[in-house]
Order: structure tokens, then C-alpha cells, then sequence
């Protein structure tokens, strides 16, 4: 023990629950589990990167949210993304659309385009990527509840263009757990939710074999009040819950598991979020290697998009966001993820002004060539401090794991309500922290202006209009379809859901013949039923 | 802590739209719970008519409401008709979200009596309704 003469200095605990010593030497590596299981970047279990030389051959991708209003605006937004330096697309859709509704449905009244773009149909998908060379520009689509039919829209876009499934890339997230938890689009109960994941994982890993069907969320989780530790350990055990699922299919694991990807949140300690990565990565590929049986090494890696989160940043004096976001873009860097987008510095109250979504680029585009962030790979690899926590945290990560497996399972605790409840009480908890001072929080605890500015929140003025005009694009796209194609289409989807089988060959044929998006999920609504939300405080 | 014979204020908190933020609808729940208040929460995708419902439910001397989306007003338009039709319209009614200064106008014209953007302080919230809730 070499705790003599640190009893002065104050404790430091991370969020995770780590307590920090004032030093690290070779005797906290030793001690936390050695050096042993560090190996070599691209080299199972990957704890220094997936790939063997990580930036040096390709920087990450810089991906931003966007998308707003009606098709033709957002393809306008995505040429001008493209032209500024974007080298993927994030696509947001309107409340609507992520909830299986169409704009003409009374529901969506007041939210068409509000806070993404507006899709019914095929028709919507396709003007919006017009000209956008799809091989070329990575999408990611950000849709959950409803990912059966914009996924099936995206992949009958690229079809009738021409371009081979075999070979189309992107992205969906489609993580419907983390839905359950926070950020709130699902439309289906728990079961039958896992279960169309899997028709999609299934999909993927038949027709579509270098897309990534699904990209599993600790973000939201975070977001919603999760530690660090907790964001990393229910991820994995949501992704472990679709493995599972698509296994009890018959799927082989390295068939689908590279089609598996990540999303997480990074807002706080630095090193806390290195540690996170590092040890998550490593415990990905331990369970998929050792609980699971995979051999393929893609199957064993951890992909992901690791982004600055709007938790960490603040109302007041939101110009200091600027250096918050740097941070977190710096921590995302240092944990060598593949993909990186920055909440803007006035996302804490509004709608990212066109400026703001310019600086956060920018900031990424300045970490990744002017400071030497890709010089070489996982530069903080064999610190003694570095490796001793990601060692400590990635034994925190799987006690949170064995803890959901101890009451049930991921699946069963979301459906009792029981993580939300937790995670919605620690994000109170940390609202009083904030509020006392306890966490410190500068220009919001500390170092307050007596005078804070008067802020603009600004939000996409709803037009009447725009709105008017999709429900119109809508009607007219209704009555040039041939309502005989659409509705055989359907009633094969509604077959084929009650019988159990994938739904997404049906899916294709229904939304190829133009169905809504609010048709194939009214019809999989009837089938499945709604779900009761569970309240648990 | 104080009058503690009286009996809770029954507040409804209801996340009405499509909007599915609800941190803030939930973490403002538990303050109130902690303020000593009686708190039932709607859940997420709650329509106008089961809003005013649950309000006449419970009985509720205080309905809030969370609004993330920017839809507050369209949505307070059609609430405050169910409210009004329930005869809950004497309710302390308020709204927290995301909410641009320059709307609270119109919010107060439709019924609304007190707007609370995000990152107000708990307190403000509890003492708002603790003088306003029973006249």
C-alpha cells in the first residue's frame, strides 16, 4: 500500500463510482489486473482500437444531426453539409415519422417537419437524396420505432437506383430498448419490438451485408441520467439482448454481429470517458469472442460513434459549451472512436443556429489537423493511470452487467420500469448536485455573471405552409399509387406478422408500391398491439 | 415542512404531443414529490382529451405540462379547450420545456398561468405553486 502521505488530499470519485488515487505507478497496473490483456491495436480485444493503424490510414467521420421540414429542404441541407467538410449524414425525422405516423394523421398535427424531416412515403426518401451519391456519403438513419419501413424505403431507393444491396453501406440506429429508456419513440410493446430488430438484423445479414442495421445507444441512456459505467453496461447488454435474439433465430453469430454498431455520449471526466472506451471495447469483444463463440474478428469489435453530449453543456454563458464540446471531441479522439459529431453551443436551449453547427465541425476539423490527434494510434496506451482504470473500469462496467442479469435480464427490467426508474432518479440526483454546488458547473454554480444575457431560443418557425404542402405531396402520391399493389402488399405484411416471419420482404414490396410509413406501422399496430408505458418512481 | 396537517396538492404532470423528452418532466416530478406534493404522471404521447381526463381524474388542483418539441402552442390551444369543457379551466395550469420568451404571451392567452423554461431552479417551480395552487 502506498497510501501513506495521500491522506491530505481531498477524495476523487468519479460519476462511475472510481475512487482516483493522487498517483499511479506500475504497482496500480499490476494490482488492477496487469498489462496483459493491452495487445496490440486491430489484435483481439482491441482495448488500443479496432483497426491496427486507426487514424494514421483514416480519421474518423465527422457526422452531424440535421435535417428539418419537407424532403426538398433537408436535401438542400445536406448538399450544403457535404460542401462544408461533412463526410456522412445524421438524419433526423420529424415526431411524426419516428412514431409511424403520417402527416396526415390528426396526431401530427403541429409536428410535421418540426423537429426533422417529414417522410410518408418512398416518394419523400427519394427527393431528399437526390444527387447524393450514396457510395460515397455514409447515412445514418436516426429511426427507431419505425425503422421497418424507412429502412425498407432506403433500401428501395438504392434499388431502383440501380445500386447493389450487396454492397450499399450505412447506418440505422434502430435501437428500440433504448427508447424505452429514454428519448421515447417506440410505438410497439417491448417483445414485438426486439423481435422486428431482429427481422432487420436478419435482413441485413441475407440481402444487405455491409449495412449496420442496428447502432445501439448508451447516449440516450446517459443522457437520461445513467453513470458512465451504467451507459456502457446497459449498451452491452442491450446489444447482447439482439445477439441472443437473432441466435434463437438460427443466425450464426458471425454472420450478423459485424452489422452491430455503437453510439455513445461523452460529457464529464476526461479520463473517465477514455477508461469507459477502452474498457468497453475490451469487454465487447471478450463476450462476443468467449460467451457468444465468434471467430471473425469484426464480429469481435466495437464500432462506434462517440459524441460530445448536450448533458455536459449549459444555458448560461453558452459560448463556454465551445471549450466543453472541444473536450469532449478530444475525449472522443483519445478513445479512438470511428465516428464523431459534437452537440452545438446553443443546443442546451434551441435548435443549433447554422453558426453554432459550423463550430462544432470546425472544432473536429482543427483536433483532427492542426494538433496531431492522428499522428499515432491511442496515444495514452501503457500510462499507468490510462490502463489502471480502464482495467477498474471495465470490472465496474461487468458488476453492472452481472447486477441486470441478477434481476432478470435487460429485456425484463425495461419492461418492469425498473431502469428507468433508477436512472431518472440519479438524473435528479444530479440536478441537486448541480443545484448545491456539490458538482461544479462553471457559469451555472460558479463564477455566474450577475447580468446573464438575454437568450434567444430559436426554433424552426412551424410553417403552416410547408405543412399544408406535405399533407398535399401526400394525397397526391396516394392517388397516383396503385392501390391494388399497395393493398395486397399490406395484407402479405399483416400475414406474415402473424405468422412470425420476417416482415421486411413484405415491408419492401408495401413501401416500394408507395405505402405510408403510417400504414406499415398501423398495420404491424393491429398486429402487436400498443404499448402501456410503465410509471415507477 | 410547514402546515403539515393540510392535505397534499395534487398536482397531473403530462407529457402531451409526440415529443418523447421526458428527463425534465420526470425530474420535476421527483422535486415535487420531494416538496411534499401529490404527483401522478401521465407518460409519454398523452392527446389533448386524456390530459383534461386525468386532470378531472385526480381532481388535479395543479396540471403541467412538459413541451421539448417546440409544439406548445398548438398543443396548449387544444388542452385548454379540454380543460375549459371540464370546467377545470380555475386550475393552476403551467407549462416547462422548451419555450422561446417570445411565446409566453400567447401561452398566457390561452390559460396558461405560469411558463417555466428549462433550466429553471426547482424552487421557483414549488414556490409558484405553493402561492398560486389553493387561492
Amino acid at each position: 500500500m502506498s497510501e501513506a502521505g495521500n491522506d491530505e488530499a481531498a477524495p476523487v470519485v468519479w460519476e462511475s463510482g472510481l475512487e482516483i488515487k493522487p498517483l499511479y505507478t506500475p504497482r496500480e497496473v499490476e494490482g488492477s489486473g496487469g498489462t496483459a490483456a493491452i495487445g496490440l491495436p486491430g489484435e483481439y480485444p482491441f482495448t488500443r482500437g479496432i483497426h491496427p493503424l486507426m487514424y494514421r490510414k483514416r480519421p474518423w467521420t465527422m457526422r452531424q444531426y440535421s435535417g428539418f421540414g419537407t424532403a426538398q429542404e433537408t436535401r438542400e441541407r445536406f448538399l450544403y453539409l457535404i460542401k462544408t467538410g461533412n463526410t456522412g449524414l445524421n438524419v433526423a425525422f420529424d415526431l411524426p415519422t419516428q412514431c409511424g405516423r403520417d402527416s396526415d394523421d390528426p396526431l401530427a398535427e403541429g409536428e410535421i417537419g418540426r423537429v426533422g424531416m417529414a417522410v410518408d412515403t418512398l416518394a419523400d426518401m427519394e427527393e431528399a437524396f437526390q444527387g447524393i451519391d450514396l457510395n460515397r456519403i455514409t447515412v445514418s438513419l436516426t429511426i427507431n420505432g419505425a425503422a421497418v419501413p424507412i429502412m425498407a424505403m432506403y433500401f428501395a431507393m438504392a434499388r431502383k437506383r440501380g445500386l447493389d444491396l450487396a454492397t450499399l453501406r450505412g447506418t440505422a440506429q434502430n435501437d428500440i430498448l433504448k427508447e424505452f429508456i429514454g428519448r421515447g419513440t417506440w410505438i410497439f410493446p417491448v417483445d414485438p419490438s426486439v423481435k422486428l430488430v431482429g427481422d432487420t438484423i436478419e435482413f441485413c445479414a441475407r440481402h444487405v451485408p455491409k449495412y449496420f442495421p442496428v447502432s445501439v445507444c448508451g447516449y440516450h441512456i446517459r443522457e437520461s441520467g445513467a453513470t458512465p459505467a451504467q451507459e456502457m453496461a446497459y449498451g452491452l447488454a442491450i446489444a447482447c439482448a439482439y445477439v441472443e435474439h437473432a441466435l434463437a433465430r438460427g443466425l450464426l453469430i458471425d454472420d450478423f454481429a459485424s452489422g452491430l454498431s455503437f453510439n455513445f455520449d461523452i460529457f464529464g471526466n476526461l479520463w473517465e470517458q477514455v477508461a469507459k472506451f477502452r474498457a468497453g471495447r475490451r469487454l465487447w469483444a471478450r463476450i462476443l469472442k468467449e460467451k457468444y463463440g465468434a471467430r471473425d474478428p469484426r464480429s469481435q469489435q466495437m464500432r462506434m460513434i462517440a459524441g460530445g453530449g448536450g448533458g455536459g453543456l449549459t444555458i448560461q454563458q453558452p459560448e463556454n459549451n465551445i471549450m466543453r464540446s472541444t473536450c469532449y471531441a478530444l475525449a472522443s479522439a483519445l478513445s479512438g472512436t470511428q465516428t464523431m459529431a459534437l452537440c452545438s453551443y446553443d443546443e442546451a436551449y434551441t435548435i443549433p443556429s447554422e453558426r453554432a453547427a459550423r463550430i462544432s465541425l470546425r472544432t473536429m476539423q482543427i483536433l483532427m489537423l492542426e494538433i496531431g490527434l492522428c499522428d499515432t494510434v491511442d496515444p495514452l496506451a501503457g500510462s499507468y493511470f490510462i490502463e489502471t482504470t480502464t482495467n477498474e473500469m471495465e470490472r465496474l462496467v461487468s458488476a453492472v452487467m452481472d447486477e441486470v442479469e441478477g434481476q432478470g435480464g435487460i429485456v425484463a427490467s425495461i419492461s418492469s420500469g425498473l431502469i428507468q426508474a433508477a436512472v431518472s432518479r440519479q438524473a435528479y440526483e444530479r440536478e441537486q448536485r448541480l443545484r448545491s454546488g456539490v458538482e461544479k458547473k462553471v457559469g451555472q454554480n460558479c463564477f455566474v455573471e450577475e447580468e446573464e444575457e438575454e437568450r434567444a431560443v430559436l426554433l424552426h418557425p412551424y410553417r403552416e405552409e410547408e405543412a399544408k404542402r406535405q399533407i398535399e405531396r401526400l394525397a397526391s402520391v396516394r392517388r397516383g399509387r396503385g392501390a391494388a399493389a399497395v393493398r395486397k402488399a399490406l395484407v402479405e405484411l399483416e400475414r406474415a406478422a402473424r405468422a412470425g416471419e420476417n416482415v421486411m420482404p413484405a415491408a419492401m414490396d408495401a413501401v416500394e408500391a408507395y405505402a405510408t410509413v403510417g400504414e406499415v406501422c398501423g398495420v404491424l399496430r393491429d398486429v402487436y398491439g400498443g404499448y402501456a408505458e410503465p410509471i415507477r418512481f | 415542512m410547514s402546515g403539515g396537517e393540510a392535505a397534499p396538492i395534487r398536482v397531473l404532470m403530462a407529457k402531451p404531443g409526440l415529443d418523447g423528452h421526458d428527463v425534465g418532466a420526470k425530474v420535476v416530478c421527483r422535486a415535487l414529490i420531494d416538496a411534499g406534493m401529490h404527483v401522478v404522471y401521465t407518460g409519454l404521447r398523452q392527446s389533448p382529451e386524456a390530459i383534461a381526463e386525468a386532470a378531472a381524474r385526480l381532481d388535479a388542483e395543479v396540471i403541467g405540462l412538459s413541451v421539448m418539441s417546440g409544439a406548445h402552442l398548438p398543443l396548449c390551444q387544444k388542452i385548454g379547450a379540454e380543460l375549459r369543457a371540464r370546467h377545470l379551466e380555475e386550475r393552476l395550469w403551467i407549462v416547462g420545456g422548451v419555450i422561446p420568451a417570445g411565446d409566453e404571451q400567447a401561452l398566457r392567452e390561452l390559460g396558461v398561468d405560469g411558463v417555466f423554461p428549462i433550466g429553471t431552479p426547482f424552487e421557483e417551480i414549488v414556490r409558484f405553486i405553493r402561492e398560486r395552487a389553493r387561492p
